[in-house]
């Protein structure tokens, strides 16, 4: 898929909880050929900070040509983002990487935690009525559930707290939903912990599973080598930018 | 763009334009198609290429920094065997000249990987003796002037291609080492290879980068950069190809007034995939404007 380089107009970008914002960018080159997993970077040019900013696609819609963002605010860039208005301009280079691998006829489970909930919205919205489990910290924090019901057939919850759905975190709730419902297919997007956590309960369950990873990054692109790691299978030297950032659950833990 | 005006030679190269990109930072060149055409770019100079694979450093391995950034990458690549059965054969289609850069563990390691890569599809080697990332190799060699003038001899010894050694900007005097190594053989100089650098987490009071210190870039070190090509131009008769911290085509006429003949975009093709293009493309224009009918004439024009 030809990666593109695009001024795209910000159409909104307001605060979903203080934390998290959601940005819906016009670009409609890269909505109509984006898959669920890819990521986009992104640039304010004229902004303080140096390298572009990698960030999954939460959404794309072909026919409005818009993609969103949903990030966390947690420095300088997503400071900047989250100072931007609508009819702004920021520079997107995408789609990037390689996403998810859609199981049509699959009974898919989607398994994400914190802002790695993001990517999932978009994959439950190509898949046949997944089921998902998301945790969070606290009630605030499972906001994504309205983001995800359009396209679920359940969500689980589990918070940190117990405010909302089971208490703990998701991998303890996991083995519980896989004797509920015919799992044939589990995606996983969150903290490498609870990753690694769903990996090894798919793994004995006999069940296929892929996890999107995030390293830190400077070209986005495979060539800086940053962001490389040894599949755990294969020995095979991958780049989470480029081989990635989805990758079969074996290679990675 | 006009191609009489922007078309060169440098160290027995022919280019298209005086604009490459720069080792470790554009890959193989054909990740960067997708973003202009890299048929029509000065060069590639390739990832550095080393005798055997390596995975490079562990831990994080690139950081932000003001106007810049640190890597500590540690030259991974697949080595030199993989290069050439399965990358050189994708690249050798690009109608673009292709420096390969080399990095070894000791002079005579250099001399026989340079024989290694003295095949079709290579236009010149660039000998990186600069790597602040590596203990073995890298800047061992690029510190000590007899040092740096065995690597050169060794590899002139054992190539039929132009030879372009990189020098390294961690020395107190940067025209020692120019002129150690245009002694020894050097067709041409290549400068500056990225500044050793720290950053600290200050939550964690740790290093930011797993090899605690890495290589600075990025236009932060524009200026360090410029003050080098120019000390090094005025000593050294080889050409001399002018990196460090481009973003943008003042940037790089800048360089070619300080006396490099052709100059490389490194980390700013992170930021814009399309830089060595649209620098190039920004030089032909200000020829035009200027009424300058061939970049070289730019070349070494400051005034001082």
């Amino acid at each position: 898929m030809k990666k593109l380089l695009v001024d795209a107009v910000v159409i909104s970008n307001e605060a979903v909880i203080p934390a998290v914002w959601k940005m819906v960018l016009w670009a409609p080159e890269i909505a109509l050929c984006v898959q669920p997993g890819q990521f986009v970077a992104i640039r304010k040019s004229g902004g303080i900070t140096f390298l572009r900013r990698p960030f999954s696609v939460a959404d794309a819609d072909p026919e409005q040509g818009t993609i969103t963002l949903i990030y966390r605010l947690v420095g300088q860039g997503t400071a900047e983002m989250a100072a931007m208005h609508a009819d702004e301009h920021i520079n997107v280079e995408g789609p990037l990487g390689t996403g998810f691998s859609i199981r049509q006829g699959d009974k898919a489970l989607l398994v994400g935690g914190g802002v790695g909930i993001a990517p999932l919205i978009f994959l439950a919205r190509k898949l046949d009525r997944p089921v998902l489990l998301i945790g969070g910290k606290t009630a605030e924090e499972t906001f994504w559930s309205e983001f995800l019901e359009p396209y679920a057939e359940k969500i689980y919850i589990t918070t940190d707290d117990g405010s909302v759905g089971r208490k703990g975190f998701t991998v303890q709730a996991l083995p519980d939903i896989l004797a509920e419902n015919e799992i044939t297919g589990i995606s996983t997007c969150g903290p490498m912990i609870m990753m690694q956590g769903v990996a090894e309960i798919a793994a004995k369950e006999g069940i296929p599973c892929e996890v999107s990873m995030e390293k830190r990054m400077a070209c986005s692109i495979g060539v800086c080598l940053g962001c490389t790691f040894a599949g755990k299978s294969s020995g095979k030297r991958y780049k989470v930018c480029a081989d990635g950032p989805v990758f079969p659950a074996e290679e990675v833990f | 763009m006009d191609k009489k005006r922007m078309a060169l030679e440098f160290a027995g190269i022919k280019m298209k334009t005086p604009v490459m990109g720069a080792s470790g930072t554009f890959g193989f060149g054909l990740e960067y198609a997708d973003f202009m055409d890299i048929n029509g770019i000065g060069a590639i100079i390739s990832k550095g290429i080393t005798p055997k694979p390596r995975p490079g450093n562990a831990g994080v391995r690139v950081a932000e920094t003001p106007a810049g950034m640190l890597n500590s990458i540690g030259l991974e690549n697949p080595g030199v065997e993989a290069f050439k059965t399965t990358i050189l054969p994708k690249i050798k289609t690009i109608d673009t000249p292709l420096i390969v850069n080399i990095s070894a563990g000791s002079a005579e390691e250099y001399g026989e990987l340079a024989a290694e890569l003295d095949v079709d599809g290579v236009a010149a080697l660039e000998v990186n003796i600069s790597c602040p990332n590596v203990r073995e190799g890298g800047i061992v060699f690029g510190t000590k002037p007899e040092a740096a003038a065995s690597v050169t001899r060794n590899v002139k010894l054992h190539t039929s291609k132009p030879v372009i050694v990189k020098l390294s900007p961690n020395v107190t005097d940067i025209t020692c080492m120019a002129k150690a190594v245009e002694d020894a053989g050097a067709d041409a100089i290549s400068l500056i290879n990225t500044i050793t650098g720290m950053a600290i987490d200050i939550e964690s009071w740790q290093p930011l980068l797993g090899n605690i210190t890495g290589g600075l870039s990025g236009p932060a070190i524009k200026p360090v950069a410029l003050r080098m090509v120019w000390q090094t131009a005025r000593a050294v008769k080889v050409p001399v190809l002018g990196l460090g911290g481009i973003s943008c085509w003042q940037d790089a006429v800048e360089f070619l007034l300080a006396g490099a003949s052709t100059v490389a975009v490194g980390a700013y093709n992170f930021v814009n995939p399309r830089a060595v293009e649209e620098i190039a493309e920004g030089i032909d224009a200000y020829l035009a404007r200027k009424g300058i009918s061939q970049v070289s004439e730019l070349v070494g024009q400051i005034k001082v």
